[in-house]
């Protein structure tokens, strides 16, 4: 039996916001099956009652003192985008076509 | 000898003692650069006449009887992961192509400040993703040892720029093994730090709890050079830790292990490896203790499932990670007709700008975060990552470093494993565990393989803030290696 379905590999794509083909929703959901059986042997380790380790280091909540700092000007901020208009970054539309 | 031949801290004793120019060590680097790299394919940008111009300046500070540090005027090849401002900086992705970053990492700006001359960036496979460099967008690296090989990955324009003669020094990024492996089968040094040790600050980020910068070069005490010249506390990166760089150059100098304690990881230890792998990782074992090492073969019990835990821990982070690339602020924007919704234009974006490994990884990222897997998944992942911190933590009280393979076989040949996911993983399996604890860890050269001869790495892992000891008994090694080959292993590589 296998691990994920296309259905669901189409279903991930959706949310990891990439538009696949049928063929590479084909090549993706053989190799994520294989991966997922792989990394499912997690499972295994006999773990209830050891805490997650999310981080490496013993830190948590590090702040730095609240100063005003020079930051980026519009123009190095808009340098990179794709489009620009009125010194704002130019996207498509964000609401559907019944809002 | 010829310039490039030369260490950078050889580079340095003559840059200072002004035998040398920096703008002649630039420019036999620049000649190594363009002799070399169309069959390497080591650098993304060759920025020549930038560091022409950095290697002057140098040059006039320096005429001026200004003091200047160790390393200035010696030249450096970054992954084209951190970012510059005064060249591209694609993370070997499509979806990055041209973009020029507003502002400098804070690696790439530390090394400016200490006089190092920037010859390029270097090829990596995309967004770190991978373990040979055939996921770059741009084509892959090939091995200076053998020009049909793998140069390992993700760093692995880093690793073949230094094998090849073509950068004293370079910088690469440590996830899962990143600099650790590509070291190993190029024949070089590669270091990661502890985790916090070295800033993320301007460094595209892939799997934020294990990104680690680190550095590479042809001996211990360079890559020691370079890794104090970058590193310690950074405002700028939440996560850097706020305590003095260990004394990682004093280290590499002192070279002495007698009385020290050495961990054979018996996990590690030969089953599934390659024979020429164990064989060389059999002598070094020996070899350590005819240097007056106390060595013995201990349990890491965890480390059996560090792989599966990585590959569910590092693509949960990088599916979050790289959501920024949306198409909307930088980068690239595919299908915007006027008619497309945001969202339609970001995935069109994505699939076109994203290759097939990172694509992979996003969606196993998304999956192992989704309810109802989450606990099975990234909860459980989470928990094995404890029990990793805890074997080492249980090894660290009985030995002073451990040692393993770096690498479970020599180079492999290019294309062998490229639609092989999980057979690619498995060049990491040795380097995960000390990413996933944070701990430091080196690669050294020790050796060849008798069956291919090519190069066979040694990794020493210590506590976290213990990275002197990996260049203590990775420079110990060195020397005693060294005079039984009768020169540095590199030396041994067929000409390019």
């Amino acid at each position: 039996m296998s691990a994920i379905t296309r259905d669901e590999v189409a279903h991930l794509a959706r949310l990891s916001r990439l538009a696949l083909s049928d063929d590479e929703l084909d090549h993706y959901a053989a190799q994520l099956d294989a991966i997922i059986v792989a990394v499912a042997k997690v499972s295994e380790v006999a773990a209830e009652d050891v805490p997650p380790s999310s981080h490496a280091l013993p830190i948590t909540n590090v702040y730095r003192p609240d100063q005003v700092r020079p930051s980026l000007t519009p123009q190095q901020a808009l340098s990179g985008a794709p489009a620009v208009e009125d010194d704002r970054f130019r996207v498509p539309r964000i609401l559907g076509e019944e809002a | 000898m010829s310039l490039i031949r030369k260490s950078a801290a050889e580079l340095g004793a003559l840059l200072g003692a002004g035998e040398v120019s920096a703008v002649e060590v630039a420019q036999a680097h620049l000649d190594r650069v363009a002799e070399i790299d169309g069959k390497v394919h080591a650098f993304l940008h060759v920025a020549a006449e930038s560091a022409l111009a950095q290697a002057r300046a140098i040059d006039e500070r320096r005429a001026k009887g200004e003091r200047l540090g160790p390393l200035a005027g010696v030249p450096i090849a970054h992954k084209d992961v951190f970012t510059t401002s005064d060249m591209p900086t694609t993370a070997g992705s499509k979806i990055l192509q041209g973009w020029r970053p507003p502002y400098d990492a804070t690696v790439t700006r530390r090394l400016r400040e200490a006089g190092l001359v920037i010859l390029g960036k270097t090829n990596l496979d995309e967004f770190a993703m991978g373990s040979s460099t055939e996921n770059s967008a741009f084509g892959p690296t090939r091995n200076p040892w053998d020009l049909t090989r793998v140069p390992g990955g993700s760093s692995g324009g880093s690793s073949a720029a230094v094998a090849a003669y073509a950068a004293p020094l370079s910088t690469g990024t440590d996830t899962g093994g990143s600099i650790r492996q590509p070291a190993a089968v190029t024949g070089i040094v590669g270091m990661k730090p502890t985790y916090g040790g070295s800033s993320r600050y301007g460094l595209i980020a892939f799997a934020s709890s294990l990104d680690t910068p680190g550095p590479f070069a042809r001996n211990v005490l360079d890559a020691a050079l370079l890794h104090e010249a970058f590193s310690g506390h950074d405002p700028m990166d939440s996560t850097s830790i706020d305590a003095p760089v260990p004394g990682v150059v004093e280290a590499a100098k002192r070279a002495d292990i007698a009385g020290l304690r050495v961990g054979v990881v018996r996990e590690f230890d030969s089953e599934g490896f390659q024979a020429g792998v164990v064989a060389r990782f059999h002598e070094t074992v020996e070899l350590l203790e005819s240097l007056g090492a106390k060595v013995v073969e201990l349990s890491c019990p965890s480390f059996t499932t560090a792989l599966p835990a990585y590959y569910l821990i590092a693509p949960s982070e990088c599916s979050s990670n790289l959501a920024r690339f949306d198409a909307m602020r930088y980068g690239l924007r595919v299908g915007d007709d006027g008619e497309r919704s945001a969202e339609e234009v970001m995935a069109m974006t994505r699939a076109a700008g994203f290759g097939p490994e990172v694509k992979r990884r996003i969606m196993l990222g998304t999956y192992a975060l989704s309810s109802g897997y989450y606990d099975a998944y990234y909860g459980q992942a989470q928990k094995v990552r404890t029990l990793i911190a805890r074997d080492f933590e249980a090894a660290f009280h009985q030995v002073d470093v451990l040692i393993s393979p770096t690498t479970p076989t020599t180079a492999f040949p290019i294309g062998e494993r490229v639609d092989d996911p999980m057979a690619m993983y498995l060049a990491d399996l040795c380097t995960i565990p000390a990413n996933l604890a944070g701990n430091a860890a080196i690669s050294i050269p020790c050796g060849l393989a008798d069956e291919d001869g090519l190069p066979v790495g040694l990794q020493i892992m210590a506590p976290v803030l213990g990275d002197d000891r990996c260049y203590r008994v990775g420079a110990a090694l060195e020397t005693a290696l060294e005079s039984r080959w009768g020169g540095p292993l590199l030396s041994k590589a067929p000409a390019l």
